[in-house]
C-alpha cells in the first residue's frame, strides 16, 4: 500500500505539487488527468525518486521513500518500475539487454560493467517479451522498432524489475490509436493478473475512463477529483481542465483511442463511452 | 483595412498599420545591432592580427628570400637516381632500409601503445568531466582540470622528464604520448558524453542502475561510435607525434633523422622523410575510412 502524506514540491518560485495527500491500495489501476503543467508528472517522479523529495512523506509499506538514499534508494526504484512517455531505452543496445537493463537494481556492478547477466534473467527477459508479443524482435537494436513496439519492450523491462507498483509517464502519448490501445491493454493485463498496481499519467479521458478502476484529477498542483470513472461528471472535467474564460472541454477532442478495440476487459467500459 | 481584427479574436485594439509599423522598428533595430557587432569583431580580429604579425616577425619579402633556400636545402637532400643504374641506385639511397623499417615500426607501436594507455585513461576520467552526468561541482571541477593539465604541456616536454626519468629508449616517449593523450581524448570524449540523448540515462536510473551503471548502459552505448572516432583520429596524431620524440631521445624513428640532419647526410634526410611520409599517409587514410564508416553509417551491433 501506497500513501501519499500531504506531499508539497516546488521548483524555485513554482509550486507543482501542493499538499498532495492520496492513498493507493493494491492492484488498483489509476489513471491521473490534467492539464500540461497540472503536476502529473511531478507526483509520479516524486515517488520513485527521479524528482529529489520536496516536503511531506511517501510511505510503501511501512517505509518512508523520501529519506531513503544508496542501495536502498536503487532497490526502491527497482520496486516502482517506470514507463516513460519516450520509451527512454537505449537505442543502440539491442531488445534483449535494453529488457535486461530491469534486473539492474538487484545486481551488483562489475557484472553489470560487462553486460553480464545470468541464465535465468536471459530466460526471465525472454518469457517477458514473448507475452508482449516481442519475441521475434529480441536481438534486433531496439532503435530499428516502432514507437508502439518500443513502448511494450518498457513495459518487458518494468517487468524484469519485479515491481510492486508500475509509474507510467503518459505512456501512449506519442504514439497513434492503435498502438496507444496495445500498450493500454498490456498495462491493464499486467495490473489484473500479476496484481500490480499501476498509476498511469493520461492527458486524454476516454484512456482513463477505458482502463482504470479509479480517475484521480490534479489541477495547479492540486488532486481536484478522486472517485470512478462514473464519478466524473462534465462539471468535474470542467474544474479539472478548463480556464475561466474557456469553453467546456470537448471529450471527443482529446481522445486518442480508437473506440473500434471493444475485447479485453476493459471492453464493457469503452462501449459505454464511445460517443 | 483593420476589418480582420475581430473575426480572428485579436484581443488587441491595434490596427494593422501600426503593428506593422512596430514590427519594422525593431527589425530595423535588430539590424543596426547586428552590423555593429559584426564591425566591433572585425576591427578585433584586425588589430590581434597585425600586432601577432609585428611581435612574430612575419615579412613578406624575408619568406620570399627564404623560400628558395628552404627549397635548396630541400633538393640537395634528394639523391641522383639514373635509369640505366636505378636499382643500384635506389639500394644505395635506401642502404639502411631494414633498420629504419624497424625503427618506424617501433615509432607506429609507440603511438599504438600510447594511444592505448591514454584512451584508456580519458575513458575513466571523461565521465566526472561532464557537466550533465555529476551533480557534484566540485568533482567536475577537479576533473576537468587535471585533463586540462594533461594536455597543455607540451608532449616533447613530458618526454624530456621522462628520458631524465626512465631513460632513453621507446619507454618515455610511450609515456609521453599517453599523457598527452589522455589529457587531449579525455576532453573529447567528455564534450561526446555532454551530447548524449538524457532519455536512456533517466530509463536507467529508473530501473534501480548506480552511477557507473548509468555510466555504462545509458552513455557508453551512445558515444562509443564518436569514442572510437577521435580514438583513431588520435592515433593519426601519434604516430607523426612519435617520429618527432627521438630528437630528445624518447625512442622512434626522429632519433635517426635528427642524427642524419645534424651529420649532413643528406640522402639520408630525404629517404627517412619520404617513408614517413608514406607511412603517415597510409595510416590517416586507413584511419579516415574506418572513421567515416563507423560515424556514417553507424554501427550495425550494439556495444
Amino acid at each position: 500500500m501506497l500513501e501519499l502524506r500531504k506531499v508539497t514540491k516546488a521548483f524555485g518560485e513554482t509550486i507543482a505539487v501542493n499538499n498532495v495527500s492520496l492513498r493507493f491500495e493494491p492492484g488498483q489501476m489509476v489513471g491521473i488527468i490534467g492539464r500540461s503543467g497540472a503536476g502529473k508528472s511531478t507526483l509520479l517522479r516524486l515517488i520513485n525518486r527521479l524528482a529529489s523529495s520536496g516536503s511531506g512523506d511517501i510511505v510503501f509499506e511501512g517505509t518512508n521513500v523520501t529519506t531513503l538514499s544508496g542501495k536502498a534508494l536503487r532497490e526502491w526504484r527497482a520496486r516502482c518500475a517506470m514507463v516513460f512517455q519516450q520509451f527512454n531505452l537505449v537505442n543502440r543496445l539491442d531488445v534483449l539487454t535494453n529488457v535486461l537493463i530491469g534486473r539492474i537494481g538487484y545486481l551488483g556492478t562489475l557484472p553489470v560493467m560487462f553486460k553480464h547477466f545470468s541464465t535465468v534473467d536471459r530466460a526471465a527477459a525472454a518469457l517477458a517479451l514473448d507475452r508482449l508479443d516481442l519475441l521475434p524482435q529480441a536481438l534486433q537494436r531496439a532503435d530499428t522498432l516502432s514507437g508502439g513496439q518500443q513502448q511494450r519492450v518498457a513495459i518487458a523491462r518494468a517487468l524484469l524489475q519485479n515491481p510492486k507498483l508500475i509509474l507510467a509517464d503518459e505512456p501512449i502519448a506519442s504514439l497513434d490509436p492503435r498502438n496507444a490501445r496495445l500498450v493500454m491493454e498490456a498495462l491493464r493485463t499486467i495490473n489484473l493478473q500479476d496484481k500490480i498496481t499501476v498509476i498511469t499519467n493520461l492527458h486524454t479521458l476516454d484512456a482513463a475512463r477505458a482502463y482504470c478502476d479509479r480517475i484521480i484529477g490534479m489541477a495547479h498542483g492540486h488532486v481536484v477529483f478522486d472517485g470512478t470513472p462514473d464519478q466524473l461528471t462534465s462539471a468535474m472535467i470542467q474544474q479539472i481542465y478548463g480556464d475561466a474564460n474557456e469553453t467546456a472541454v470537448d471529450e471527443s477532442l482529446t481522445s486518442t483511442i480508437a473506440a473500434t478495440g471493444a475485447e479485453g476487459p476493459a471492453g464493457k467500459r469503452q462501449l459505454e463511452t464511445a460517443h | 483595412m483593420s476589418t480582420l481584427t475581430h473575426t480572428n479574436g485579436r484581443l488587441t485594439s491595434t490596427t494593422r498599420e501600426e503593428r506593422l509599423l512596430s514590427f519594422n522598428a525593431r527589425y530595423r533595430q535588430q539590424q543596426f545591432t547586428r552590423r555593429n557587432w559584426t564591425l566591433l569583431y572585425g576591427a578585433l580580429f584586425l588589430a590581434a592580427l597585425s600586432g601577432s604579425v609585428a611581435v612574430s616577425d612575419f615579412s613578406i619579402p624575408g619568406l620570399i628570400k627564404g623560400l628558395p633556400m628552404a627549397w635548396n636545402y630541400i633538393a640537395g637532400t634528394l639523391p641522383t637516381l639514373t635509369l640505366e643504374n636505378f636499382w643500384a641506385d635506389l639500394a644505395n639511397w635506401y642502404w639502411g632500409l631494414r633498420f629504419w623499417l624497424r625503427l618506424l615500426v617501433e615509432t607506429i607501436l609507440m603511438g599504438f601503445v600510447g594511444t592505448v594507455l591514454g584512451g584508456g585513461v580519458a575513458l575513466l576520467l571523461c565521465f566526472p568531466a561532464s557537466r550533465n552526468l555529476v551533480e557534484n561541482t566540485g568533482i567536475y571541477f577537479a576533473a576537468r582540470r587535471s585533463l586540462e593539465f594533461l594536455r597543455t604541456v607540451p608532449e616533447l616536454v613530458f618526454a624530456l622528464i621522462f628520458v631524465f626519468a626512465f631513460g632513453l629508449g621507446p619507454f618515455a616517449g610511450v609515456l609521453a604520448i599517453a599523457v598527452h593523450t589522455a589529457g587531449s581524448l579525455g576532453k573529447l570524449f567528455a564534450e561526446v558524453n555532454e551530447n548524449v540523448d538524457p532519455r536512456p540515462i533517466e530509463g536507467v536510473r529508473a530501473a534501480g542502475g548506480n552511477w557507473p551503471m548509468l555510466m555504462r548502459l545509458g552513455v557508453v552505448p551512445q558515444a562509443l561510435p564518436n569514442y572510437a572516432s577521435y580514438l583513431l583520429l588520435r592515433f593519426e596524431i601519434n604516430v607523426r607525434g612519435a617520429s618527432a620524440l627521438g630528437i630528445v631521445g624518447a625512442g622512434g624513428i626522429g632519433q635517426e633523422l635528427y642524427v642524419a640532419i645534424r651529420q649532413f647526410e643528406y640522402t639520408d634526410i630525404s629517404a627517412i622523410m619520404l617513408l614517413l611520409i608514406a607511412t603517415t599517409s597510409i595510416i590517416d587514410i586507413t584511419c579516415e575510412t574506418i572513421r567515416h564508416r563507423l560515424i556514417g553509417q553507424d554501427m550495425q551491433a550494439g556495444h
